[in-house]
């Protein structure tokens, strides 16, 4: 496959089955012999072990104090930092002059520094931006020797419990550097599914033991990237670079839950992050345009790129549908798009030339079961 | 039976060709969630797009192989599309009538799609 890298765990993928495709950047196994269907099952009712080491991990090592750090990060994106206790993670997401979302991350606080992940498409590009932005506040340093795995469903704790009793105690976004026969473990309890689970950075050296000692638990099984995005569908979550882009601000998005009081008009620290003049006004006033979810009719899925019409013959374009696919849990197909601010009730997308009707339908599709 | 380039097979069954896709098609697809059928009666030629398939990955279709009327379509899969994985080679799409058997000849048989598939 070209020019694509390789994870450290490649060769345990290939023993495991599991068919490789490119993505971004990487041969990255979209499914093993389970199939999408019965890994997207088994992570809702079991656990399933994902392979994310392509995603970008960097550490933020202020170079006066924390507090010049925290405020030269807060000042790239719209998210109290400052906020965030020791030990405690929250999302965030750069923001460009126009409002416009050029990464979505993960941040936590470790006391005497930052640690950050980010999407794999984006690292170098995020890698650059806080390099240049924080040069004055931060030392920027990717780390390039540690593995990434996400462990989740409503087994997870369960199971890594048995190698790290610790993880019993944590909460939804806490974080912590927990010691292990694999070393030193740097796990939050967050994820990507919608699920209870934990993401959790390994030194490459014990990644493949720590990913077996998993997989031979009877409740863990590998899951491919097929049913990370068909989960993370139903948990109505966005996927960079398909549901948020430089060309969708963080309201149009839906995400206003992650810009906090302090942030907002009137709040402490208001503004001062890129794009605020536009996303400040779209807070008081409300976008043109929004993402919401759709329940397509019947069992075709309405996938990225089908166009949405307010008729089913005639009417106009209103939209676009960024993500959509079947939802094995919600048991039908499930979609979001971008659409007039309060569209409601029936929409129609075309599918293979023929209108379909769809219902505005909240999301998550499927109900998550953080543990707060 | 015999197979296509486009991965279905037809079997005879009196004088219709039944047509369904092979367990390499179906593996290749993924699990399959919505089949979109023709209607009966409906007059294809060699090359029409005449069923859609949607599995969890991607929408792909099935091509009419031969010139003809297809007279019967397997309305069990429009609730259970999940059949085309469980079991592909007995799982038909649809019936077609043709009007000389004789081109079936044409088309591989095992060992030649098979071989196709490597």
């Amino acid at each position: 496959m070209g020019d694509l890298k390789r994870l450290g765990l490649h060769d345990l993928h290939v023993e495991l089955g599991g068919r490789m495709v490119p993505f971004a950047g990487y041969e990255m196994p979209v499914q093993y012999p389970m199939g999408v269907m019965k890994e997207h099952l088994h992570t809702r009712a079991a656990a399933g072990l994902f392979d994310v080491s392509h995603m970008g991990q960097v550490i933020l090592t202020p170079k006066t104090d924390m507090a010049a750090l925290v405020a030269g990060f807060e000042a790239l994106m719209p998210v109290d930092v400052a906020g965030v206790a020791e030990g405690r993670q929250r999302y965030g997401l750069f923001t460009n002059e126009d409002g416009g979302i050029l990464d979505d991350l993960m941040f936590a606080n470790r006391g005497d520094h930052l640690f950050v992940v980010v999407n794999a498409a984006c690292k170098e590009a995020d890698i650059a931006h806080m390099q240049a932005r924080l040069s004055q506040v931060a030392t920027v340093t990717p780390v390039t020797d540690r593995a990434l795995l996400a462990l989740q469903g409503p087994q997870a704790e369960t199971a890594l419990a048995r190698m790290v009793p610790g993880v019993a105690m944590m909460k939804f976004m806490d974080v912590g550097i927990l010691d292990s026969d694999f070393g030193a473990l740097w796990i939050s309890r967050s994820g990507y599914t919608g699920e209870d689970g934990f993401e959790i950075s390994v030194p490459d050296a014990t990644a493949g033991n720590l990913a077996r000692a998993l997989l031979d638990m009877a409740e863990v099984a590998p899951i491919g990237l097929g049913a990370r995005d068909s989960l993370r569908l139903e948990a109505g979550l966005c996927l960079y670079g398909h549901d948020i882009d430089t060309m969708t601000t963080p309201v149009e998005a839906g995400l206003t839950w992650a810009i906090q009081k302090a942030r907002k008009p009137g709040g402490a620290r208001e503004g001062g992050f890129p794009g605020a003049g536009r996303i400040l006004a779209e807070l008081a006033g409300g976008a043109t345009r929004q993402r919401l979810g759709l329940r397509p009719e019947g069992r075709a899925p309405m996938r990225e790129g089908t166009v949405i019409f307010d008729a089913p013959d005639g009417g106009n374009r209103i939209g676009v549908v960024t993500s959509g696919g079947f939802g094995p849990s919600a048991e039908a197909p499930v979609a979001m798009a971008y659409l007039p601010a309060g569209t409601s009730g029936t929409v129609w997308g075309e599918v293979r030339g023929k209108r379909h009707a769809a219902t505005i339908a909240p999301m998550p599709f499927h109900p998550t079961s953080y543990k707060r | 039976m015999k197979y296509t380039e486009e991965h279905e097979w037809l079997r005879v069954d009196g004088d219709l060709v039944v047509v369904g896709i092979t367990a390499h098609a179906a593996e290749q697809l993924g699990d399959v969630v919505f089949v979109e059928l023709p209607e009966p009666e409906t007059q294809a030629a060699q090359g029409d797009e005449v069923c859609v398939i949607e599995s969890v990955k991607a929408a792909s279709d099935i091509l009419a192989p031969l010139d003809g009327e297809i007279v019967e379509v397997n309305e069990k899969l429009l609730k259970s599309p999940g059949l085309v994985n469980e079991d592909p080679l007995g799982t038909w799409f649809f019936k077609m009538k043709i009007d000389d058997m004789s081109v079936l000849d044409d088309f591989m048989d095992e060992d030649a799609y098979n071989e196709m598939i490597g």
